[in-house]
């Protein structure tokens, strides 16, 4: 990836040779270059040629560089099929056994540790770190992401803090500043947002993601641009949830480097390389503002019921596209186990294609006396 | 409304929008914070108060008043009106000179600035030589003779501020003529006052600092008489038969010089009042005639250094009467209101302005009682805790109230408000408002908050019901017999506070009932009634223990108030008959009543309540504390500030008092304070710094998570959709709102079937922002009506048959949510979006202006931002926002209350509420005329200004300036001739 745009007309050749490995076996075959059709077709077509109609699978193509990129949407594909000299290096995995590491990315399902992004970001200059054996990503909460680096500029960096009700602090403090900007009318000093401070421990630090005098530009999507720290530091918390921060790093050497020869391999992924036209772009996450808003179904309010019964309140359907992920690591009490997984499965409620099926998301039938037991003690219940 | 649901009706919402909904600040109420200059002109009958914030405001008749603002953030020192204008002078901190006057626009008048002026003297002068010390308007109304502080006396041209430089009186011109022998004769010091010779206009006396006055003759330009005083002058007073000059001193004398003697022949032994021992400065006497007996003289200071220093005195001296008023707060000025058609006539009333309130004493009655304000009324007589308005007051309620109030107003006196200017052309209150204010001294006070004028109505005091260190029958004003000075207690301002547990948190009056529930600092809860009379009673006291028997949590704050266990007698007006006391006593943090179902449900930061006021038990305790959650064992915390808050005030205070004993010292001493001030900012600044804040998601351990923040009481389907029940709703700090449904018995039964409580949902809302409001949603998605309102035909009954909502209010997020089965239906994320928290929420209906009969409820919202918005019902969108508050402004915003008809007060100064309106409808804003002085004594002729008055315009109409000028001079000849066809001795102009 990330190579200069190719011209796939210089090739000369309008069809591509494709070679597809799964398993031990290989089939061979060729596609069109101008017509490569979408990718519904490509993989049904592959479930045909390998003869595996009922097998989920894993696409994944070997790039220029030699990278093990995934094909999962029409975007990639293409990018495939157009980039392809001239053979197309296809491995396919089953889904429930694909190695996940192996890959620089997995767009389709949002999925990022912190790890990838982390270990990806670096301009390792297309060194290939020794695969590290880790277990599957659906073991892990994320806890971090850099989204959107294909709509912003280089030097700036949107950062996904996955709160999710477990008990890490966000941990990180933001103070007033000056911040110096390039106008026609030469540099002009204009106040800003700083971070001042990272809470060893706490989630922000952990990702490594931000940085202390990082300047804060953007909370979900709303700029902070003539906030006071107060109304930015209120922005945040009301956020805390699902908390979206764009900053642009004090330390600037560490930035995606995009358009450049360079693999950087991060979560821009697939979709980086050419100079954006904004049809092919695929963002993760919507820019505007509203989108962001209306994104945080996951914040149930919880309703006790006369008897004390707890359900999580439905709203009407959102669009539920966030990351559901069980925690498995038994860091937590019993208790404050059962109330994560009530508060999160709440949300969880369309996609049961969703590798990762958490336990049923209903409150559990002892839930009422546990309450009472709770409130006799004299104990608040944190539902 | 269900039209505006649909596409293509965006505009079409606009409009309407519009129609409904406009920003304005219409005024502002209660008593000018930190004047400094005061002003009357007899003829306008208007009185003028300039602040220390640059602001300038005039009051005349009731209602009638009017308010300019200097663009210099500088204090005005002096006020002064011209002569038979409707003009006037300020003189600011910054020696800067503005002209206003009152001009008629569209029927009313307005104040505007028509011109400004710093006085530059000759080129290279110090600063000092042009400093004004005194102002005096030529009786001529062309003039404006300036003192300085170099000692010159400059002449100006009014209105345009031309000088006449020819015209100065320089100080060599002054000192040449001075006597050879007199002391202070190489330096006289700063010009201190210039006073007109009421009966010859050529001739001013110009008084130094030093103590030297000279008559000057303006004609002939030069001194006439030289007045050879020795002490420091402070104030200088012509008699009206231009016989006489007083002076007062700082030494706390005054001398009676006579006019037209040789130079120092007839001066006089000074007179020390209060004498023997060294006394304070007198700085302002005035003696003015009667028509049968000895002239009334009027000094302000002048006590007795060492015993009495610290007072703030007037004295008023007629005949054998010796009066020392004694004020709480310090004296700014005074002026003497007179009798008859061209107020020549006998003292009527001393109107005095103190730096907290303005007092009114009428002359004519024995023993000079004091005359009730209609205005300036000082809103912080006792700091103000807490504020409640109810609007639309039945009219029978309403009289009884007025009932109750003018039985404890009978101390003042009889005769009617002695300053009448202007006409009053505002339209008549749509309805009859009350403005409740809570208070730090236990009392309560009812505000009559229909118009423009924000008279005091009723006040309540809840102290009687406990026992307090101090008695509260222990009468400050007895002073023993004999004593000198003869000392009289006036004014109301006593912000003291015997015990800071009466403090007053909450208020809420059924207006139909007359129900009143008032709860405090030390967690009292009272339950008045109204009663035309007077009655003695013991109230029975209620604890209730909020804590519920939890162990492990000690009280660390203020002990409960002991209650008075012998009968009160309690005069007609709201008299307790409840009272509940929470355990821990700390502050209720919120009080509801339901008069229909006599019960009143209340919290604090550990608990709510719901008690049945009929029966006199209670019908359910909540415990909301968080077992961890120490801190709110803690009581105020504000406490421990709050001392030394008021120590560093005292400190100000005398720090203040002494730099401001010279007068024209004051404003070096405001500059130092004011840098003093910025560098006590920068320092707290300092030690706090760096600033930063900490971003950390709410969590259920955080403090305060129980705090009780809002009660609610509706009649709505809470278990099921068939039948409605009773409910109370509660929410808490911690984000979590609790349900209780009521089981009422029928209404024959009510007096000895218990009222039960079941929980019936709790909702935890996840964001866990406070919740600072529930209203219930009808059918129609119109909020409930208050109880009582349906059953006194004055709402239209709420759909019951429909489905209902139930919207929570965060301080973060509006949500609606369906009942009874509670699941989310629409929400707006307020502080999400634009990092701005909601303070203050409340139902407000709004009509349209241009058709009668469309109207529609919203939220009216106050944020911590200090912006006000309209949330709609029930889809709850944002409708408009306007700024409304400083942000830094945080007592301000604390202070804001709605009303229900989209209008809301906040405090901008401890004693000043404004009032805004974002309702197109209803409107209380000031619109008075104030016509231009008749010439005395003459009748109005045809073509002359006053002619024209009469026809219902100001004098000056708009017009060009050049116009106006020419009237102001025609005006001019006509008052001064007239003016000396009324003196036995006229005199050449």
């Amino acid at each position: 990836m990330n190579k200069p745009q190719r011209v796939p007309s210089s090739r000369c050749l309008s069809a591509v040779e494709v070679k597809s490995k799964f398993g031990a076996e290989f089939r061979r075959f060729s596609l069109d270059r101008s017509k490569p059709g979408r990718f519904e077709e490509f993989y049904g077509l592959l479930q045909h040629v390998h003869r595996i109609p009922n097998v989920e699978l894993l696409v994944g193509y070997a790039d220029v560089q030699g990278d093990l990129l995934p094909i999962n949407n029409d975007d990639n594909y293409v990018k495939a099929i157009s980039t392809a000299t001239p053979l197309l290096r296809l491995f396919l995995q089953r889904r429930e056994e694909a190695d996940y590491s192996s890959f620089a990315t997995d767009s389709l399902t949002r999925r990022k540790t912190t790890v990838l992004s982390a270990v990806l970001l670096r301009p390792d200059g297309g060194r290939r770190k020794p695969p590290v054996i880790i277990s599957l990503p659906r073991d892990f909460r994320p806890v971090s992401s850099i989204i959107d680096v294909d709509i912003l500029p280089e030097t700036h960096r949107r950062v996904r803090l996955y709160k999710h009700g477990q008990e890490r602090p966000l941990g990180f403090y933001i103070r007033d500043g000056a911040s110096v900007r390039v106008t026609p009318a030469g540099l002009e000093k204009v106040p800003g947002i700083f971070i001042s401070r990272l809470v060893p421990g706490g989630l922000a630090e952990g990702t490594g993601l931000l940085a202390v005098n990082d300047e804060v530009l953007e909370v979900n999507g709303i700029a902070v641009a003539a906030r006071s720290l107060d109304q930015v530091t209120d922005m945040m918390i009301a956020n805390s949830h699902n908390l979206i921060v764009t900053v642009k790093p004090a330390n600037q050497r560490n930035n995606v480097v995009r358009g450049g020869g360079a693999t950087a391999g991060g979560g821009a992924g697939v979709s980086a390389a050419p100079p954006p036209p904004p049809t092919h772009i695929i963002q993760n996450f919507p820019a505007s503002a509203a989108d962001y808003s209306d994104e945080d179904d996951e914040e149930e309010d919880l309703v006790t019921e006369v008897g004390g019964e707890a359900t999580p309140i439905r709203h009407a359907p959102y669009d539920a596209d966030v990351p559901r992920y069980e925690p498995h690591l038994n860091l937590r009490a019993a208790a404050a186990a059962e109330r994560d997984a009530n508060g999160l499965t709440a949300s969880s409620s369309s996609d049961e294609a969703t590798p990762s099926a958490t336990p049923t998301a209903t409150p559990s039938p002892d839930r009422r006396s546990e309450g009472r037991s709770l409130e006799e003690e004299g104990t608040v219940i944190t539902l | 409304m269900k039209r505006f649901r649909r596409h293509g009706h965006e505009s079409q919402r606009d409009r309407l929008k519009q129609e409904l909904f406009q920003f304005n600040k219409t005024v502002e109420h209660g008593f000018p914070h930190q004047p400094s200059a005061l002003g009357y002109s007899p003829s306008l009958q208007l009185l003028a108060i300039g602040t220390r914030s640059g602001a300038v405001k005039l009051y005349g008749a009731p209602s009638v008043e009017f308010m300019g603002l200097h663009e210099e953030n500088a204090a005005v020192t002096q006020v002064h009106f011209l002569p038979h204008q409707a003009a006037l002078v300020t003189l600011l901190d910054d020696n800067s000179l503005h002209m206003w006057t009152l001009r008629g626009h569209s029927g009313q008048s307005e104040l505007l600035e028509i011109g400004r002026f710093t006085l530059t003297g000759p080129p290279g002068a110090l600063p000092c030589v042009t400093r004004v010390t005194a102002v005096l308007p030529h009786s001529s109304g062309e003039l404006l003779l300036l003192g300085t502080e170099g000692g010159h006396v400059f002449v100006v041209e009014v209105p345009g501020f031309r000088e006449l430089e020819e015209r100065n009186i320089s100080l060599d011109q002054v000192s040449n003529s001075v006597p050879q022998d007199y002391v202070g004769r190489r330096n006289l010091e700063h010009v201190e006052t210039l006073q007109e010779n009421p009966l010859n206009p050529t001739q001013v006396v110009i008084g130094y600092g030093r103590g030297l006055m000279v008559l000057w003759d303006l004609d002939r330009q030069s001194a006439v008489q030289h007045i050879p005083a020795t002490q420091q002058l402070e104030s200088i007073w012509w008699t009206e038969d231009g016989s006489c000059i007083l002076s007062s001193h700082s030494d706390g004398s005054y001398c009676r010089w006579t006019v037209g003697g040789d130079d120092g022949e007839e001066e006089e032994k000074p007179d020390v009042p209060y004498g023997h021992f060294p006394c304070k400065a007198i700085s302002k006497i005035v003696q003015l005639p009667t028509k049968d007996g000895p002239p009334f003289l009027f000094f302000s200071g002048g006590m007795p250094r060492a015993s009495y220093g610290d007072r703030h005195c007037i004295t008023v001296i007629h005949g054998k009467t010796h009066v020392a008023l004694d004020f709480t707060s310090r004296i700014i000025d005074f002026f003497v209101i007179r009798h008859g058609p061209h107020h020549t006539g006998d003292p009527s009333a001393l109107v005095v302005l103190v730096e907290e309130e303005l007092v009114v004493m009428d002359l004519q009655t024995d023993g000079w009682p004091v005359i009730e304000t209609p205005y300036l009324v000082p809103l912080h007589s006792s700091a103000i805790t807490c504020s409640h308005h109810v609007s639309t007051i039945p009219l029978k309620l309403w009289e009884r109230i007025l009932a109750a109030g003018a039985l404890q107003s009978s101390h003042y006196s009889l005769e009617p408000w002695p300053i009448m200017g202007g006409k009053n052309l505002a339209p008549d209150p749509p309805h009859r408002d009350l403005l409740l204010t809570g208070h730090e001294d236990g009392t309560v006070r009812f505000w009559d908050a229909s118009g423009v004028c924000l008279c005091p109505v009723y006040k309540l005091s809840t102290a009687a019901v406990f026992q307090t260190d101090t008695d509260p029958n222990d009468n400050m004003n007895t002073g023993a017999e004999g004593e000198w000075p003869p000392f009289r207690k006036v004014g109301c301002f006593d912000p003291y506070s015997d015990d800071p547990r009466l403090g007053i948190q909450k208020i809420h009056l059924c207006k139909y009932s007359g129900y009143l529930t008032v709860a405090g600092t030390a967690g009292q809860i009272l339950v008045l009634e109204l009663n035309d009379e007077a009655a003695e009673q013991t109230v029975e006291a209620k604890v209730v223990d909020l804590l519920q028997g939890q162990e492990g949590f000690r009280w660390k704050g203020h002990a409960r108030l002991d209650v008075r266990e012998q009968p009160v007698r309690f005069p007609p007006g709201f008299q307790p008959f409840t009272l509940v006391q929470c355990q821990p006593p700390a502050v209720v943090t919120a009080l509801t009543l339901h008069s229909e179902w006599k019960l009143v449900a209340f919290g604090t930061s550990h608990g709510f309540g719901l008690y049945d006021y009929q029966q006199k038990s209670n019908v359910l305790i909540r415990c909301t504390l968080n077992p961890s959650d120490q801190l709110a064992m803690e009581g105020p915390l504000s406490r421990v500030k709050s001392i030394k808050k008021s120590l560093r005030q005292s400190f100000r205070r005398i720090r203040r008092s002494r730099v401001s004993l010279r007068k024209h010292h004051v404003n070096n001493a405001a500059k130092l304070q004011e840098a003093n001030a910025r560098l006590e900012a920068e320092l707290a600044e300092m030690e706090l710094a760096p600033v930063q804040r900490k971003i950390e998601a709410r969590s259920s351990d955080d403090s305060f998570t129980g705090l009780v923040r809002t009660l609610y009481f509706a009649e709505t389907f809470l278990s099921d959709s068939s039948h409605t029940t009773a409910s109370l709703w509660a929410g808490t700090n911690g984000g979590c709102v609790f349900a209780y449904m009521l089981r009422l018995p029928p209404v024959e039964h009510r007096a000895d079937e218990p009222i039960t409580a079941q929980p019936a949902k709790e909702i935890q809302l996840m964001h866990r922002a406070p919740v600072v409001g529930v209203v219930v949603l009808d059918g129609h998605g119109a909020p409930l009506p208050d109880p009582l309102e349906v059953a006194h035909d004055l709402a239209r009954s709420p759909d019951m048959t429909g489905s209902h909502h139930v919207l929570v209010v965060s301080e973060e997020q509006f949500k609606v949510f369906t009942l009874p089965k509670v699941s989310a239906k629409m929400k707006l994320k307020l502080t999400a979006v634009d990092g701005s928290r909601v303070r203050r929420a409340g139902v407000a209906w709004f009509g349209s202006s241009r058709s009668e009969d469309y109207s529609e409820s919203g939220m009216l919202v106050l944020t911590n931002q200090g912006d006000v918005h309209v949330v709609s019902l029930p889809h709850v969108k944002m409708q408009v926002q306007y700024p409304c508050i400083r942000r830094e402004d945080v007592s301000g915003i604390a202070s804001c209350v709605f009303t229900k008809h989209g209008q809301g007060f906040y405090l901008i100064s401890p004693s000043e509420f404004e009032r805004f309106s974002l309702s197109t409808r209803y409107l209380v804003e000031p619109c008075c005329l104030v016509e231009a002085p008749s010439p005395p004594g003459s009748a109005p002729q045809p073509g002359s200004p006053s002619g024209r008055s009469s026809s219902g315009h100001t004098k000056i109409t708009d017009g060009e300036d050049a116009e106006v000028l020419q009237e102001i001079q025609k005006s001019l000849e006509g008052d001064q001739m007239s003016f000396l066809e009324n003196h036995v001795k006229p005199a050449a102009v």
